[in-house]
């Protein structure tokens, strides 16, 4: 109960600090809007204003405050219209709907969930050759360092451009992009957990003339379960990131990415910011989807921490 | 003189039967430091039932004797076999099970699944693999344990899985590398006691290291002192303790008398440091 009304203390400052910073953010607009309608502003051109810092407007109109909150394309969007904008995007809209999120978070979805796929699978055969061959070690790690160097957003259209000049379009050029960022926590992580045996259990096997192969699947694949549900986590995070970048360089008409593309061309903010927090929430629910199939499955494999 | 008292303890008929011959055996690791001579013209004779101990300080290469016995380490100078093979094809045989400090137990498996870990890797059948756990589960007192999770057993129970697991092939060495070092010592007693008791059911032979004079004295037929720089065998005794052994019988004089010579072996080891 503690516990819970600290975490409430904490969300309720974040969203204290996020109203009062609507304030200074969109005085400008509010009076601009406010002046234009004939009310009395000081000073009283906008001209004069625009050589004027933020806190001294509100304090020289301080009746202009409420309406810092309720704009129609804020600079920066109260936390409550982000919550109406989701609520009337979601649950008010029909699912089907273009303006509905829920539809276009899952044409992200999908991408991201093939492209985890992908990018899991390729991640956990990679591992795998690493750990049993020194050559693939030693040639493919740092290949794939180097791949998680290069800015997503400058190589994504070059991934899309080159698969579709051979045929290869839709879904698929996303989910590579998701892939191409979730494999590597995947691949580090594998590594670690399949190499995590000590000596002395890789001794016993030994002694018993087991097998490379016997070795893996009896111990170095149950004991990496832990590391790899670890990089799962931050594999399907990037996932999501992968298959949004994806639908930012298409000019994708659906689509979390081309929902904030959409929003930034017109203007939109409200929802940008909403565009914003869906995708937060869907990786906030499917990390929370991972966690409880990692604590299920640990806790019968009796490796719960 | 050492046929005479294995003889009287275990093996009633006949001349006695090498399971293990090391001759003049050497063995250098190459390391930063420059080589390290683990072990040093290191010559035994162990004789099918046999209890060999082997006892000294850290460093005095007894564990690395008991791993060049199971191949885990290879000579690099002098001969070893087991059962007249190299220790190589004696594993590929099966002569022998290794018991570990750590009773390392797999956690997503139970206890009759552990045990059945080297019976899936040897391919014995489905019914095969359950009638020996159930033998061996017996063996070390652990009947209807089988079901349970190793976090559900205590540590010395889980060493005794340990030990069972071990025995689930039959071999007829056992190799045992400290597996009650990490026990407290009544646990230890009790499980010396069974050991000795399994040893008498089963007739092994067991290789076993420690770092504990009465442990030693206690369980072996055969006790043999190392020491370190280079690791060397100082002393090989005959133990002449009955092979019926209550645990009182560690206040018995000639119980003493061994761990005396025992004692004056590690010091004698120590004197050129």
């Amino acid at each position: 109960m503690r516990t819970f009304l600290s975490v409430l203390t904490v969300l309720a400052a974040i969203v204290a600090f996020w109203y009062a910073a609507c304030v200074p953010m969109n005085i400008k607009g509010v009076l601009d809007t406010a002046e234009r309608a004939g009310a009395e502003v000081t000073p009283v051109t906008s001209k004069e204003r625009r050589n004027m810092g933020s806190f001294g407007l509100v304090a020289s109109n301080s009746f202009a405050i409420a309406a810092t909150f309720s704009q129609d394309r804020p600079r920066l969007p109260a936390p409550h219209q982000v919550v109406r904008e989701l609520w009337n995007t979601t649950v008010m809209k029909k699912v089907t709907s273009k303006r509905s999120l829920v539809y276009h978070g899952q044409v992200t979805l999908k991408a991201t969930l093939l492209g985890f796929v992908i990018g899991t699978g390729l991640g956990i055969l990679l591992a795998v050759g690493i750990v049993h061959s020194r050559v693939m070690d030693m040639s493919v790690m740092p290949w794939a360092i180097v791949s998680q160097t290069i800015p997503i957003i400058a190589l994504a259209p070059m991934i899309i451009v080159v698969l579709y000049s051979i045929g290869v379009q839709g879904i698929l050029p996303k989910a590579i992009i998701s892939a191409y960022l979730s494999f590597f926590p995947v691949v580090v992580g594998m590594v670690k957990g399949l190499r995590s045996p000590d000596a002395m259990q890789l001794d016993l096997l030994k002694t018993y003339s087991a097998s490379t192969s016997q070795g893996f699947w009896k111990l170095r694949l149950p004991s990496s379960m832990p590391y790899l549900f670890t990089s799962l986590k931050i594999g399907i995070a990037a996932s999501l990131l992968g298959a949004i970048v994806g639908e930012l360089p298409t000019g994708a008409v659906s689509g979390l990415g081309a929902r904030l593309l959409a929003g930034s061309y017109y203007g939109q903010t409200v929802q940008i910011w909403s565009a914003l927090f869906a995708a937060a929430i869907l990786a906030g629910l499917l990390v929370a989807l991972l966690e409880v199939i990692e604590k299920t499955l640990l806790k019968r494999m009796g490796m719960s921490g | 003189m050492n046929t005479q008292t294995t003889t009287q303890a275990h093996a009633p008929q006949g001349a006695p039967e090498a399971v293990v011959e090391a001759k003049n055996l050497d063995l250098v690791f190459p390391t930063n430091d420059g080589p390290v001579q683990a072990l040093k013209d290191v010559n035994l004779t162990i004789n099918k039932g046999d209890f060999v101990s082997f006892i000294g300080p850290s460093g005095c290469g007894k564990t690395t004797f008991l791993r060049v016995m199971a191949a885990l380490e290879h000579p690099t100078g002098g001969s070893i076999t087991v059962n007249g093979m190299s220790p190589d094809e004696a594993r590929k045989q099966r002569a022998y099970g290794y018991v570990f400090q750590a009773a390392g137990l797999y956690p997503w498996r139970t206890i009759a699944k552990n045990i059945k870990l080297p019976l899936e890797i040897m391919g014995f059948s489905r019914a095969e693999q359950d009638k020996r756990v159930e033998q061996v589960l017996e063996l070390v007192e652990l009947s209807g344990f089988g079901g349970k999770y190793p976090w559900q057993l205590s540590g010395g129970m889980q060493q005794r899985a340990s030990i069972a697991r071990a025995l689930a092939f039959d071999a007829d060495i056992l190799l045992m590398d400290e597996p009650f070092g990490a026990l407290d010592e009544i646990v230890r007693d009790h499980l010396n006691e069974q050991l000795l008791k399994l040893w008498a059911r089963t007739n092994k032979t067991i290789g076993f290291v420690t770092h504990s004079i009465p442990e030693a004295v206690y369980l072996s037929t055969k006790i043999v002192v190392m020491s370190p720089r280079p690791g060397r065998i100082t002393d090989v005794i005959e133990s002449t303790l009955p092979h019926e052994r209550p645990l009182d019988i560690r206040d018995s004089q000639e119980f003493i008398d061994i761990a005396h010579r025992v004692r004056e072996g590690l010091r004698a080891g120590h004197a050129d440091d």
